[in-house]
C-alpha cells in the first residue's frame, strides 16, 4: 500500500471527494495558484479548475462567512484557516452562525462545512503559530471537532468529515504534517514513509466521525490522548515501562465515551494528555466524564499533562511542550500516588 | 498627559459625533439634502462604477410632492402591482399593530415593528425573482408579507407556540423560509451580510441563475462583516445587491456614529469599485426601480451593487425601547421623505386607480384578515398558555442526528 505523509493524505481525501461530488469546493488563503502554505492543496485548482479551489482575500471570517452561505446554498465548502492561532476573527461565525443553523431554522437551512485548520506546537511557531484551540470549539453546540494523529485517519476522517451533514472542525497538528513526533525534538525526525499508518488507501474510504482507536493495548493505565501527544504518550509508556493503554480519541466532539469508560473501568487510572493550556480545557472534561462514569474504578486522582497556563512562548518551546518526560512523570505518579 | 509635551500644536481632542437635536428639541432635518423627485439620471445596468459615483451622494425619488411619479426612474410598475404595494404595505403595518398589542398583553415576550420601512422591503421583494435568496435582518418582514409566506405561521413564530415552524427555539420574529427566499435571521448582526455573498457565489460557481441580497442597518454596517461581504462581493464579482437600510438609528445611536466621515453608507461601496445607489426609502416606487435595477445587473453577470435606503426608523427600536429617551417625540413627524403608505396611497388616488373610500375599505379588510389570522395563531397556543412545542424538540436538530451525549441529556430531562 501506498506510503504518504500527512499533508499528501489530507490533499487526497480533497482529490477524491472533488472527484466524486462537483459541490465540493475548496478555498482559502494561498489556497489556489500556490497550492496552501503547507502543500495541502497543492495541484487542486489545476485538476479542478479556478471555480472549484481558488484564493481568498485575507479575512478569516470573510471565509467562513461566504462558505456558510454557500453551505446554505447546496454546496460542500471546504475551506482553510492558514493557522488555527487565526480562526478568532471567524469565531462569531462559527459560534453563532455555522453551529446554529441547523437547530435555529430547524432544518430549514443547514451548514455542511469543514474547516480546516493547522494548529499545535512543536514547531517553534511562537505565541501564534502554535496553539491548540480546541476546547473553544468542544464548548460550541453543533459543532464536530475532529483531531487526527497520523496519514491513514488524517484522510479518512477528512472523507468523513465532508460527508457529514453537520460543520466540523478540523484541526491538523502541523507537527505530525511530515512525520510522526513523540517530544524527543534532539533526535532527528522519522518520515511518514518509515512508519505503518502512513499507509494510505487510495480512492475513497472513510474513518468514522465519533470513533476513538486504542493505539497501544495496556492494563496498567489509561491515557487519553490525540494528535501530537499520541506519540509522546507512546514514547512515554516505552521509557517508563509502564503498561500503558493509551487512546487516540480522533473526535473530541462528539466524544466516544464507550471507548474511554470501557478503558478506565478496566485499568482503574487515568491520564489525560494535551498540548492545549490546562485550565478550562478539553482534559477538564475528560477528566469530569471519567470521575462521572468511572468513579468507583479509579483507584488513584485522574491526572492532566498539559501546556502551561502561558501563551505560547518560543525560546522556552521544550519546557511548555508536554514532553515524554513530564508525560512519563505523570504515569508514575498515577501508578504508585 | 504629560507636561513635557514639545508639540507646538495645541492638545488633542476626541471628536463624538452627536444627532443635531435631543429630547425637548425641535427636530431639525435642514441638514438632510433631498433632491427633488425625478433629477436623479438613471444609468444603463452596464454602468461602469466609476461613471455613476455621484449616485451614491444624491437621492433618487420617482414620487413628488403632489404625489406624482415623474424623472427616468418612473413608469416601472402597473396600477395592478402598485395597489398590490399598498396592501401590502398596510398589511405590514397592520400585522406590526396587532403584534405589538399582543406582546403589551404578554402573548409573546418581544416584538419589533418596521413603522415607517414598510416600502423598503415590501418593494424589494416584488423586484426578486422565485428561487433568489434574502440574507435579512429582524426588519425586514416585508420580504414575507409581500412573497405570500402565511401570516399565521409569522404568528405562530412570535408566539412560540405548537405551531411555530421553528419549534420554539428562536426569538420572536427570527422568521426562516428557504422556500420563500428568506433566510434563517440570527440575533448576531452583520454576519448575514457576507453569507449572501457566499450564497450568490455559489450561485454562480453552479452557473445557476438566481441572485441574493444582503440585508444590513444603518448602525450594523460598522461591524467588520460588512467590510468583508463588500471585500468578497468585489473581488468575486458575485451576483449579490448589498442593501443597507439607513433609518437613522441603531438603537439610541444616531447613524453619525456609524457613518463617522463618509458622505453616506452608499459611498462606503465606491471604495470596492462597486456601483452604489442611493433611493427614497419611503418612496415605494423609487426602491422598486432602483432593486430592479441592481438585481438586472447582479443577474447578467455584471456584479455586486450596494444601495442605500434613506429611510426613518419611526417606531421605538423594539417593544423593549423608549425613543423618547434620545430622541424628540416628534421627530418622525418632522422627516422630509414622509410616510411610505401615505405618498403611494396619494399616488394612486392622484392616478384615479384608488380613493379614501377604497382605503378605509381596505384598512377595514386587511385588518380583518389580521385579526383571522391572530385567532387562528392563538388557538394553537401564546407564549406562556395554550400548546407549546415540545421539551423533545429542545434537543433535536442540534445535528442532523442526535449524538449520544445528548441523547443521555434528553434522558435525564425526562422528555
Amino acid at each position: 500500500m501506498p506510503r504518504k505523509t500527512m499533508i499528501e493524505s489530507i490533499r487526497d481525501a480533497m482529490d477524491v471527494m472533488m472527484e466524486r461530488d462537483d459541490n465540493v469546493v475548496v478555498f482559502g488563503e494561498d489556497v489556489g495558484f500556490f497550492g496552501g502554505v503547507f502543500r495541502c492543496t497543492h495541484g487542486l485548482q489545476a485538476k479542478y479548475g479556478k471555480t472549484r479551489c481558488f484564493d481568498a482575500p485575507i479575512s478569516e471570517l470573510g471565509i467562513v462567512g461566504t462558505a456558510i452561505g454557500m453551505a446554505a446554498y447546496g454546496l460542500k465548502p471546504c475551506i482553510e484557516i492558514q493557522f488555527a492561532d487565526y480562526v478568532y476573527p471567524a469565531y462569531d461565525q462559527i459560534v453563532s452562525e455555522a453551529a446554529r443553523l441547523r437547530y435555529r431554522s430547524n432544518g430549514g437551512f443547514t451548514c455542511p462545512i469543514v474547516i480546516r485548520m493547522p494548529a499545535g506546537g512543536g514547531i517553534f511557531g511562537g505565541q501564534t503559530h502554535s496553539q491548540s484551540p480546541e476546547a473553544l470549539f468542544t464548548h460550541v453546540s453543533g459543532l464536530k471537532v475532529v483531531v487526527p494523529s497520523n496519514p491513514h485517519d488524517a484522510k479518512g476522517l477528512l472523507i468523513a468529515a465532508l460527508e457529514d451533514p453537520d460543520p466540523v472542525i478540523f484541526l491538523e497538528p502541523k507537527r505530525l504534517y511530515n512525520g510522526p513526533f513523540d517530544g524527543h525534538h534532539d533526535r532527528p525526525v522519522t518520515p511518514w514513509s518509515k512508519h505503518e499508518l502512513g499507509e494510505v488507501p487510495d480512492g475513497h474510504y472513510t474513518v468514522p466521525l465519533g470513533k476513538a482507536i486504542k493505539r497501544r493495548e495496556g492494563k496498567e493505565l489509561t491515557v487519553l490522548t490525540y494528535g501530537t501527544m499520541v506519540y509522546v504518550a507512546q514514547a512515554a509508556a516505552e521509557e517508563t515501562g509502564i503498561d500503558a493503554e493509551i487512546i487516540d480519541l480522533r473526535t473530541l466532539l462528539p466524544l466516544d465515551l464507550e471507548t474511554i469508560v470501557e478503558s478506565v473501568a478496566k485499568t482503574g487510572r487515568c491520564v489525560i494528555v494535551h498540548e492545549a493550556t490546562l485550565t478550562s480545557g478539553f482534559g477538564a472534561e475528560l477528566a469530569a466524564l471519567v470521575q462521572e462514569h468511572c468513579f468507583y474504578n479509579l483507584e488513584a486522582p485522574v491526572a492532566r499533562v498539559t501546556g502551561w497556563d502561558t501563551p505560547y512562548p518560543h525560546a522556552q518551546e521544550w519546557d511548555y511542550f508536554p514532553g515524554p518526560a513530564r508525560v512519563g512523570r505523570a504515569f508514575v505518579e498515577t501508578l504508585e500516588g | 498627559m504629560s507636561d513635557d509635551s514639545l508639540s507646538e500644536f495645541g492638545p488633542l481632542s476626541l471628536h463624538v459625533p452627536e444627532p443635531a437635536v435631543r429630547p425637548g428639541g425641535e427636530p431639525d432635518f435642514s441638514n438632510v439634502n433631498i433632491p427633488e423627485a425625478g433629477s436623479v439620471r438613471r444609468p444603463p445596468v452596464d454602468a461602469n462604477p466609476e461613471e455613476i459615483r455621484d449616485l451614491a451622494f444624491s437621492i433618487i425619488r420617482v414620487l413628488n410632492r403632489d404625489g406624482e411619479a415623474v424623472g427616468p426612474w418612473a413608469g416601472e410598475l402597473s396600477d395592478e402591482q402598485l395597489v398590490e404595494g399598498l396592501r401590502h404595505m398596510m398589511t405590514l403595518r397592520t400585522f406590526d399593530a396587532r403584534m405589538q398589542i399582543a406582546q403589551r398583553q404578554g402573548k409573546t415576550s418581544f416584538y419589533m415593528q418596521h413603522l415607517g420601512e414598510e416600502a423598503v422591503s415590501c418593494a424589494f421583494r416584488k423586484a426578486l425573482a422565485p428561487g433568489d435568496m434574502n440574507f435579512p435582518t429582524y426588519r425586514q418582514a416585508g420580504l414575507l408579507i409581500a412573497n405570500d409566506y402565511p401570516m399565521v405561521e409569522m404568528m405562530c413564530q412570535i408566539y412560540s407556540n405548537e405551531k411555530d415552524p421553528l419549534k420554539g427555539r428562536q426569538l420572536p420574529i427570527m422568521y426562516s423560509s428557504k422556500e420563500h427566499g428568506f433566510f434563517s435571521i440570527s440575533g448576531n448582526l452583520a454576519t448575514q451580510y457576507i453569507q449572501a455573498v457566499g450564497w450568490a457565489m455559489a450561485s454562480a460557481i453552479k452557473n445557476d441563475t438566481k441572485i441574493a441580497a444582503g440585508w444590513i442597518g444603518d448602525g450594523s454596517t460598522a461591524e467588520s462583516d460588512f467590510h468583508a461581504a463588500l471585500v468578497f462581493a468585489s473581488t468575486y464579482k458575485a451576483p449579490v445587491v448589498l442593501n443597507i437600510v439607513n433609518n437613522q438609528w441603531a438603537i439610541s445611536t444616531f447613524q453619525g456614529i456609524a457613518r463617522g466621515g463618509a458622505g453616506t453608507f452608499a459611498a462606503r461601496g465606491l471604495g470596492f469599485g462597486m456601483p452604489a445607489l442611493r433611493v427614497d426609502g419611503n418612496d415605494y416606487l423609487a426602491v422598486f426601480a432602483v432593486a430592479k435595477w441592481a438585481i438586472e445587473r447582479a443577474r447578467r453577470n455584471l456584479g455586486p451593487t450596494v444601495i442605500e435606503y434613506v429611510t426613518y426608523r419611526a417606531g421605538a427600536h423594539s417593544t423593549s425601547d423608549d425613543p423618547s429617551a434620545y430622541r424628540p417625540k416628534t421627530e418622525s413627524d418632522a422627516w422630509p421623505l414622509g410616510d411610505p403608505v401615505m405618498r403611494l396611497k396619494n399616488h394612486l388616488i392622484g392616478r384615479g386607480v384608488w380613493s379614501e373610500e377604497r382605503h378605509t375599505q381596505a384598512e377595514a379588510e386587511i385588518l380583518d384578515t389580521v385579526i383571522t389570522a391572530q385567532k387562528e395563531a392563538e388557538s394553537f397556543g401564546t407564549l406562556h398558555a395554550g400548546g407549546k412545542p415540545s421539551a423533545r424538540d429542545m434537543f433535536e436538530g442540534v445535528y442532523e442526528e442526535m449524538p449520544p451525549h445528548l441523547r443521555r441529556q434528553r434522558q435525564q430531562a425526562g422528555v
